[in-house]
C-alpha cells in the first residue's frame, strides 16, 4: 500500500534547548524523521529553537522555524506555512505538551491540521496517571496498588489491609510533590500522612504501595496502522525502582528474565500499546518486577520515541524514530525494509548477540557548591526526578565487556579516589548516587560478598555476581602477573573489558608497556556488526564495536579514509554543538569521496546514527581504543579538532602513536593551550593580554597576587570548562579560594592568576583558517559581563556596541593569531574590551560550542569547511573569503536546569552551567533576544508586577515602562544577589533576571515587543530574502 | 585452571573454548538458535534431537531452571554451545542452576568460543556435522588437544551418519498412548507425538480438550478407534520424509478428522497430500520470524524450530495460508475441502511470542464445527504449575 497522498506537509516540533532529560536523542529522533519523511517525498516544516542541532539545519527540512516553542509561535508558523499534519511525537515531552495544547486550544482544527503517529486521545490515556491506570485495570495488567485517601483513618486501614511498609504517600496538588515521601513504619506513615493532607488543597494523597528497590525493566515497542506490534528490544535496568531510569545503568536486553517471564511482559506491552490506542509508531513502557515473588506490574507508558527508543535502536541497529515517521504517514511494518539486511522487512523482532550497557553520566559538581534553600544543603542522592545530562553506551560480547568499555567511556574515573577510602566510608555510599558503582566495585575487591551488596543496593545480584567475576581475574592478574602469557590469557583478560591501561596498573606497567605486551602475545581486537538479527542475515550497515574474539567482520575498501573523533557523553561544557560539528565533517567529507569513519561512545546522538558516516565504531574514546581502531582502519588521518575535549586531548598521543592528525595539528594545539607559549606568542603579536602569572604554589600563589593587584582571576591551570575557578578581590578571598577549592583539587596543578578585567565587554570570535588566509566568520557580544563564563552568557552576532576600529583591531588580532598558531581549521579565540582596549583573553585552535549558532547566523557551514581545509582546501576552493556581515541580528540564549538540583539558588558565574541554548533572529537586536528569552522559557512579562532585591537603581527604568514594583508577588524577579527568592522563582516557574545587563537588555526587549507583531520567518528565508513566502 | 574444550566441524573448522555442564566427548548435527530467552525449553524441546545446539545470546543460564519450563521430560539436545555460561542463578522462579541441570541430565556443555563465527559459518556453508569434546575425555581437566586429536575428532564428525535417512522421530515419541492429565472434555483429540512440545497439550487442555497422546506410528484404525473429535499432529526432530508410516496414516486419515499439524505436522500432512519437503541451508531457529496470515494480512512474529520445509510448489490440495517475510518460505497451509490446517512455525511458544495462540481457538472452532458441537460450552481450565 502506498503511503497517504492526502498529506503534502509535515510539521515536527522538537525538543527546545537541551536539558536534563531532553538531550541529544530528540537532534536524533528529530534529524531521522525529517530524513525519512523527505526520502518519501514529504514536505517538512520543522520548528526548535535549539540552533546547536543537526535537525535545524536548513538544507534538512525544506522550512525551518528557529523560533521559541511556544503555542504562540507555533501556531503563526502553522497559519504561515499551512502543514497537513503534525507529528509530536519525536521532539520529547516538549512536543507532545505543545501539540496537546495546540489541540486542546483548537488551533490544530483551526488550520486543519491532523495529528499523525498519536492522536490526542491516545497522548492524553498514556500520559495521564488516572486515566493510564484505569485502562491498566481494564486489561488486566497490575499497576501498583494505591488508594486516594482523605483522612488518616482511611489511610492507615489501606496501608495495614493492602500495602504494607514501606509505602509511598503523594499529597494531590501540591507543588512538585511537596509534603510527600515514604514512610518506612507506621510512625512514620501517620506523621507524613498528617502533613500531606494538611498540606493538600483537597485534603487527599495518594497512598500507594512502595516499588523502591523491586527490579526495573523497559519494552520499546512499535506498531503500524494494521496492528501489527512488535518489541525492538528490553532493557533491564541495573539500578533498580527508586532512581530514574535515565539515571540508572541500563543493559540491553534484560539478563535476568525467564522465557515466561519475558513474554508475559510482551503480551502486556502488546496489549497496552492496542488499549492506549497509540495508532502507530514507538512506545516505551515500563515495568517492575518484585523480586520476592516474581510479580510484574507497569509503571509507565511513553506514547512517542523518547532517550529510551534512541538507546534501543543504536542498541539493536532498528532506527525507531525513523520507522515511527514512516509508520505515521501509512507505512506498514512488512513495507518497509531493515536497512541493515536490506533483504528482511522490518515487521520482525531484532535479536542480539552482544550485550549493551548504558551508564550515565552527571554533572553535579557544577551545583553543588552554590548556595542552596535546602536546611540539609546540595544532596548528591539520585532519585525519581531524572539529574544526568548525558550518557555512554557500550557493546561487548558479555556483560562484563560491556560494562568495562561504558565505565572507561565516561571519562569519569573516580577508582583512584576511591580507593583510599575506608570500607565503612564505601558503605556509606552505597544509597543511590552518581559514583555508587564505583564503591561497589571497591567493596567486592575488599572481599564484600555480593549478599550484603544486594541488601545494602538492591542491584540484582546476577549483576553484582559479574562485576566480582572481573574483580577476582583483577586480583589473579596483580598476584600472578606470569599467567597472562599467551593469546588466550590475553583474549580472556580482554574480553572482561579491561583496558591496557587498568591491566598495565595491577601488572605494575605502563599503559604503553601493557599494550606493547599484548601485541606481542597477538591479542588484537576484532570488530563485530551490529546486525539487528545474530548473523542470521548478512548485513550491509557497517556499525561496528570491538571484542577480543576470532573473526574480523569489517571489509575493507581501498578509498581513502579520514577517522572524525566525536564529543563522546554530553556533559556541561561539551554538548551537542560538537555532535553537530562532528556530524557536518562527516557530510562535507563523504561528499568530497572520503571515506569516512566516526568513532563515539554516545548513544543520543546523531553521530552515532548508523546513517551518518559510511562506517561507525561505537568504541570508547580512549588512547588504547582509538589506536586499535586507526591501526585496524590505517585512514590517511584521524580528525580531533571537532569533537570538544575529548578527542583534543587524545591528540597528542594520537600523533605521537603515528596517527596522522589532520587539520591543525597537535604542536599548533599547544602552542594556544599551553600558557607559557601563548603568552610569548602574544606578546610577540603584539597583542595585549591581561596581566596574568602562574603560581606553583599557593604560597607564591598569594605573592604573585600582591604583585598582579586584585581583582583577580584565579583557577587551577588545566581543569577544564571552567570548573573551580574564581574572582577573588583581596588577599583573603585569595587564601580562602586557597585553601577551599583548590586543596580539595587531588593533583595539585599549578595556579594561574589574572588580571581580572571588571565590567569588561567579552567577545567570543570563531575564524576559520587555511593556513593562508583567516576568515573571520562570526564575532559574537556577550550581554553578561566578564565573570560570567562565555558558555552561560548570551551573545549577540554579530555585535552592536563595538566601534568600527575596535571590530577591526579584533579582526586583525584573529587573523595575526591563527596564521601564527598555524591554524588548519575553526579556532575561536576570547577578547575582553576594558575602557576601549582591546585585550585577548584566550585562543582555542578547534571547533567551539558557539559554531552552529554561527553558521545559522551567517548562513556558512563551518564545520563543513574546517573538515574539507582538513584534507587539504583553501578558503578560496570553498568560496568563502570575505568575512560575512548578515543583515540580521542572532541571539543565543543559554538554558541552565536549575530546576533539577532542589534547593540550588540560581547565580551566574565564571563555573559553566547550562545544558542547552536557544536562537533568536530579528532586524532587531533587542527583540532577537526577546525570542532568545522566549526560547529557553524566560517569559518576559510586557507588563505587569517587578519585584527588586538588591536592584533599587533599576527601579525608575522598570516604573518609567509602566511596570509596578513589588514587594511580594510578581511577574518577574530582578534579584542582584543570590537570595532565596530566586529558587522560589525557579520553583514557580517565573521569569527573573540576575545581572544588570540582563535586566537593561529585558526591558529594552520588552519596550520593543510591545509594538512588534513578532513575525516568524524560516531560516531558509533569513539566508534568501527572494525566496517566496510559503 | 579452566578445563579446556573444543568444537571440531567435520569442514576441520576447530573452535577452542571451555567445558561446561557433563564432560565427555559428543557428535551431532551443529544448528544455531537466535532466540534471547528460554534455553530451557529449547534443550528439553524433542525436535532438537540429534543436533548440537549453539545459543547466538552470548548469556545462557542467567536465571536456571526449573520444573515448569520443561517441553519434555528430559533434554535432547547432544549438546549446548553458549559464549559464557551464567556461574550465578537470578529470579524466584530458578529452581536449579543450569550447570547443575546439565551435569544431572548429562548434556555436554561448550563456553568461551566465538559463538557469533560459528553462526556465520553455518550461515554461509549450512549446517554441518561436528563434534564436542572435553579435555577430561582425553584423560584430565588439564589436558592439551593435539592437531591429531583434533583430526580424529573431525573424522569422527565427518563420519557420523545417525541423523541422515533416519526416523529420527521413534526416539522421542511416546512409547505407550497416555491421557494428557486433564478433565475429560466433550473433545476428544488424539495427538499423534513426533516427539511433542508439552506447551502444545498445555494449550489445548486449557481451552477444554481431551487428549490422547498416542505414538507417532499408530495406525489410523487405531486412531479412529478411539473415536476422536479431532486429530492433532505434533512436531518432532529430523527428516520429515523418513516416518514413512506417518504419510500413510495421515494419507488415510484425511478428511475424516478436523487436523491440526505444527511443525513436524505440518510437513508430514504436506507430504501425505503428495507435496514435497526439502532441506534448509541452515533452518530457522529462533523467536522472532515474522510470519503474513495470508488470510487475514497480519503478521505474527514467531517461534520457530526447523530444519525443512514444505515446498509450496509441490503442495497438492492445500493452499498457502502463511509465509515467511524473511524468505518467502511457507509457513502455514490449508486443506482445499477438508478442515485440516497446519502451520510450520511453534504457535505454542515456549520460548517465544504468544502472537499465535488463535491458531489453537481455530483448531476448537474446527473440531466443533465438523463434529457439530458449536454453541457448546468451552470448559477452560487452568492447567496447574505449567506456568502459562
Amino acid at each position: 500500500m502506498p503511503a497517504r497522498t492526502d498529506l503534502k506537509k509535515i510539521m515536527i516540533i522538537g525538543s527546545g534547548p537541551i536539558t536534563i532529560g531532553q538531550a541529544a536523542e530528540f537532534d536524533y529522533s528529530g534529524t531521522q524523521a525529517v530524513k525519512a519523511l523527505r526520502s518519501v517525498g514529504y514536505q517538512v516544516v520543522l520548528v526548535n529553537s535549539n540552533p546547536a542541532t543537526i535537525m535545524t539545519d536548513p538544507e534538512l527540512a525544506e522550512g525551518t522555524y528557529l523560533e521559541p516553542l511556544t503555542v504562540e509561535f507555533l501556531e503563526k508558523i502553522i497559519a504561515a506555512e499551512r502543514p497537513d499534519a503534525l507529528l509530536p511525537t519525536l521532539g520529547g515531552q516538549t512536543a507532545l505538551n505543545l501539540s496537546m495544547a495546540l489541540y486542546e486550544q483548537g488551533i490544530l482544527e483551526k488550520y486543519g491540521v491532523e495529528l499523525i503517529g498519536a492522536n490526542a486521545a491516545a497522548i492524553k490515556k498514556g500520559e495521564d496517571r488516572e486515566e493510564f491506570q484505569r485502562a491498566m485495570l481494564k486489561i488486566g495488567v497490575d499497576v501498583p496498588r494505591g488508594k486516594m485517601v482523605h483522612s488518616l483513618e482511611e489511610g492507615l486501614a489501606f496501608a495495614r489491609e493492602v500495602t504494607g511498609y514501606p509505602v509511598v504517600v503523594r499529597p494531590s496538588f501540591t507543588l512538585g510533590g511537596t509534603g510527600g515521601g515514604i514512610a518506612e513504619n507506621e510512625a512514620e506513615f501517620v506523621e507524613i500522612l498528617t502533613r500531606g493532607l494538611s498540606l493538600s488543597p483537597t485534603h487527599s494523597a495518594l497512598v500507594e504501595e512502595s516499588i523502591v528497590g523491586w527490579k526495573e525493566y523497559e519494552l520499546e515497542v512499535m506498531r503500524d496502522k494494521n496492528d501489527t506490534v512488535v518489541i525492538i528490544t528490553s532493557i533491564e535496568n541495573v539500578d533498580p525502582m527508586g532512581v530514574h531510569t535515565g539515571d540508572s545503568i541500563t543493559v540491553a536486553p534484560a539478563q535476568t528474565l525467564s522465557d515466561v517471564e519475558y513474554q508475559k511482559m510482551r503480551d502486556a506491552a502488546i496489549a497496552i500499546i492496542r488499549e492506549i490506542g497509540v495508532e502507530t509508531g514507538g512506545s516505551n513502557i515500563q515495568f517492575a518486577i518484585d523480586p520476592r515473588s516474581g510479580r510484574m506490574i507497569v509503571i509507565e507508558m511513553n506514547p512517542r520515541v523518547s532517550r529510551s527508543s534512541a538507546l534501543a535502536s543504536k542498541a539493536t541497529g532498528f532506527p525507531i524514530a525513523k520507522i515511527a515517521a514512516l509508520l505515521a504517514v501509512g507505512y506498514t511494518l512488512d513495507e518497509i525494509p531493515n536497512d541493515i539486511t536490506q533483504k528482511t522487512p522490518a515487521s520482525f523482532e531484532p535479536t542480539i548477540d552482544y550485550v549493551v550497557t548504558k551508564i550515565p553520566r552527571f554533572a553535579f559538581e557544577k551545583f553543588s557548591t552554590l548556595p542552596n534553600t535546602n536546611p540539609g544543603g546540595f544532596s548528591d542522592r539520585l532519585g525519581t526526578q531524572m539529574k544526568s545530562v548525558g550518557e555512554v553506551m557500550a557493546i561487548g560480547r558479555t556483560f562484563k565487556e560491556s560494562f568495562g568499555k561504558a565505565l572507561r567511556s565516561l571519562e569519569a574515573d573516580v577508582r583512584a579516589e576511591f580507593s583510599g577510602l575506608t570500607t565503612e566510608e564505601l558503605e556509606a555510599r552505597l544509597y543511590p548516587n552518581p559514583t555508587r558503582i564505583y564503591a561497589v566495585l571497591e567493596l567486592l575487591r575488599r572481599g564484600a560478598p555480593v549478599d550484603r551488596l544486594y541488601e545494602k543496593t538492591r542491584i540484582e545480584p546476577w549483576f553484582l555476581t559479574q562485576l566480582k567475576e572481573v574483580v577476582e581475574a583483577e586480583h589473579d592478574l596483580e598476584t600472578e602477573p606470569h599467567r597472562l602469557e599467551d593469546l588466550e590469557d590475553w583474549r580472556y583478560v580482554k574480553g572482561l573489558g579491561l583496558s591496557d591501561a587498568r591491566v598495565g596498573e595491577l601488572l605494575g606497567v605502563s599503559e604503553a608497556a601493557a599494550r606493547k605486551q599484548r601485541l606481542a602475545a597477538g591479542c588484537r581486537p576484532v570488530y563485530k556488526t551490529v546486525d539487528t538479527c545474530a548473523a542470521e542475515f548478512e548485513a550491509y550497515t557497517p556499525y561496528h564495536y570491538s571484542t577480543y574474539e576470532l573473526e574480523d567482520e569489517v571489509r575493507q575498501t581501498a578509498k581513502p579514509k579520514v577517522v572524525i573523533l566525536g564529543s563522546g557523553p554530553i556533559r556541561i561544557g561539551q554538548g551537542v554543538e560538537f555532535d553537530y560539528a562532528t556530524v557536518h565533517a562527516v557530510w562535507a567529507l563523504r561528499a568530497a569521496g572520503y571515506e569516512t569513519i566516526m568513532v563515539n561512545s554516545n548513544p543520543e546522538t546523531v553521530s552515532t546514527d548508523y546513517d551518518t558516516a559510511d562506517r561507525l565504531y561505537f568504541e570508547p574514546l580512549t588512547l588504547e581504543d582509538v589506536l586499535n581502531l586507526a591501526e585496524h582502519e590505517k585512514p590517511i588521518g584521524a580528525i580531533a579538532t571537532l569533537g570538544g575535549q575529548t578527542p583534543l586531548k587524545l591528540a597528542r598521543k594520537l600523533a605521537e602513536a603515528g596517527v596522522p592528525l589532520l587539520g591543525t595539528s597537535w604542536e599548533a594545539i599547544h602552542k594556544a593551550e599551553d600558557r607559557a607559549e601563548f603568552n610569548q606568542l602574544c606578546a610577540a603579536l603584539g597583542i595585549p593580554q591581561p596581566k596574568g602569572a602562574v603560581a606553583r604554589t599557593p604560597e607564591e600563589a598569594l605573592k604573585l597576587a600582591e604583585a598582579l593587584g586584585y581583582p583577580l582571576m584565579v583557577r587551577p591551570s588545566y581543569v577544564l570548562g571552567g570548573r573551580a575557578m574564581q574572582v577573588v578581590r583581596n588577599p583573603e578571598e585569595l587564601r580562602w579560594y586557597l585553601s577551599g577549592i583548590y586543596a580539595a583539587l587531588a593533583e595539585r596543578p599549578s595556579i594561574l592568576l589574572d588580571q581580572y578585567l571588571e565590567n569588561a565587554l567579552e567577545l567570543d570570535v570563531d575564524a576559520l583558517c587555511d593556513g593562508e588566509r583567516v576568515v573571520v566568520a562570526g564575532i559574537m557580544e556577550h550581554i553578561e559581563r566578564a565573570g560570567v563564563h562565555s558558555g552561560d552568557s548570551a551573545t549577540i552576532l554579530p555585535p552592536i556596541s563595538l566601534t568600527p576600529e575596535q571590530l577591526e583591531t579584533v579582526k586583525a588580532y584573529t587573523r595575526k593569531l591563527a596564521l601564527a598558531v598555524g591554524v588548519k581549521g575553526l579556532i575561536n579565540v576570547q577578547y575582553a574590551i576594558k575602557d576601549g582596549a582591546v585585550y585577548i583573553l584566550e585562543a582555542n585552535p578547534r571547533a567551539s560550542r558557539t559554531v552552529p549558532f554561527v553558521s545559522k547566523a551567517i548562513g556558512h557551514p563551518l564545520a563543513k569547511y574546517a573538515a574539507l581545509i582538513a584534507v587539504g582546501r583553501t578558503l578560496e576552493e570553498l568560496g568563502f573569503t570575505e568575512d560575512p556581515t548578515p543583515g540580521f541580528y542572532s541571539v543565543k540564549e543559554v538554558l541552565i536546569p536549575w530546576l533539577k538540583f532542589p534547593g540550588v539558588i540560581p547565580v551566574l558565574g565564571p563555573e559553566m552551567r547550562s545544558t542547552g541554548e536557544s536562537m533568536g533572529i530579528d532586524t532587531d537586536p533587542y527583540l532577537a533576544y526577546y525570542r532568545a528569552e522566549l526560547g529557553v522559557g524566560q517569559r518576559l512579562p510586557l507588563s505587569g508586577k517587578v519585584r527588586f532585591i538588591e536592584a533599587e537603581q533599576l527601579k525608575p527604568d522598570w516604573e518609567a515602562a509602566g511596570f509596578a514594583v513589588s514587594e511580594e508577588d510578581y511577574d518577574l524577579l530582578i534579584a542582584l544577589t543570590p537570595h532565596p527568592e530566586l529558587r522560589r522563582a525557579v520553583e514557580s516557574g517565573k521569569p527573573f533576571i540576575t545581572t544588570l545587563e540582563g535586566a537593561r537588555w529585558s526591558l529594552e526587549a520588552i519596550l520593543r515587543a510591545r509594538n512588534s507583531s513578532l513575525p516568524v520567518r524560516s531560516l531558509q528565508a533569513w539566508h534568501n530574502p527572494q525566496k517566496p513566502a510559503p | 585452571m579452566r578445563e579446556r574444550a573444543v568444537l571440531v566441524l567435520e569442514d576441520g573448522t576447530t573452535y577452542h573454548g571451555y567445558a561446561f555442564g557433563h564432560r565427555g566427548k559428543s557428535v551431532g548435527e551443529v544448528v544455531f538458535n537466535t532466540a534471547q530467552t528460554g534455553y530451557q525449553e529449547i534443550l528439553t524441546d524433542p525436535s532438537y534431537n540429534g543436533q548440537i545446539v549453539v545459543m547466538t545470546y552470548p548469556h545462557q543460564g542467567n536465571y536456571g531452571v526449573n520444573v515448569f519450563d520443561m517441553e519434555s521430560n528430559r533434554p535432547w539436545v547432544r549438546g549446548f554451545v553458549a559464549r559464557e555460561f551464567s556461574k550465578y542463578t537470578a529470579g524466584p522462579r530458578a529452581q536449579q542452576s543450569l550447570e547443575e541441570f546439565m551435569r544431572d541430565t548429562g548434556v555436554i556443555g561448550l563456553e568461551g568460543i566465538d559463538t557469533r563465527a560459528l553462526v556465520r559459518k553455518i550461515r554461509e556453508g549450512g549446517v554441518m556435522k561436528g563434534v564436542i569434546a572435553h579435555a577430561t575425555h582425553f584423560g584430565s581437566p588439564s589436558y592439551r588437544f593435539t592437531p591429531e586429536d583434533i583430526a580424529a575428532l573431525r573424522e569422527e564428525a565427518r563420519k557420523w551418519t545417525d541423523i541422515d535417512g533416519r526416523d529420527m522421530t521413534p526416539e522421542v515419541s511416546t512409547p505407550l498412548p497416555y491421557q494428557f492429565p486433564t478433565f475429560k472434555g466433550q473433545r476428544r483429540v488424539v495427538v499423534m507425538d513426533f516427539g511433542i512440545k508439552h506447551a502444545q497439550m498445555r494449550y489445548m487442555a486449557e481451552l477444554g480438550f481431551e487428549l490422547i497422546v498416542v505414538p507417532g506410528k499408530t495406525s489410523p484404525a487405531q486412531i479412529m478407534a478411539l473415536e476422536p473429535h479431532g486429530l492433532f499432529v505434533s512436531n518432532g526432530p529430523g527428516d520429515p520424509s523418513m516416518p514413512r508410516y506417518a504419510h500413510e496414516t495421515l494419507w488415510k486419515l484425511m478428511g475424516l478428522l478436523p487436523t491440526f499439524g505444527i511443525c513436524l505436522g505440518h510437513q508430514l500432512l504436506g507430504l501425505a497430500a503428495g507435496g514435497r519437503t526439502f532441506k534448509l541451508k541452515f533452518g530457522h531457529r529462533g523467536a522472532n520470524h515474522p510470519v503474513k496470515n495470508l488470510l487475514t494480512g497480519k503478521i505474527e512474529i514467531t517461534s520457530q524450530n526447523h530444519g525443512y520445509a514444505v515446498d509450496p510448489d509441490t503442495l497438492k490440495d492445500f493452499k498457502p495460508t502463511h509465509i515467511n517475510l524473511n524468505d518467502g518460505t511457507l509457513e502455514g497451509m490449508a486443506h482445499l475441502r477438508y478442515p485440516v490446517f497446519s502451520v510450520q512455525y511453534h504457535p505454542e511458544a515456549c520460548p517465544g511470542p504468544h502472537d499465535s495462540i488463535y491458531l489453537f481457538h481455530r483448531f476448537l472452532e474446527e473440531v466443533d464445527a465438523f463434529n457439530g458441537l458449536t454453541g457448546m460450552p468451552v470448559e477452560k481450565q487452568r492447567v496447574g504449575g505449567l506456568g502459562i
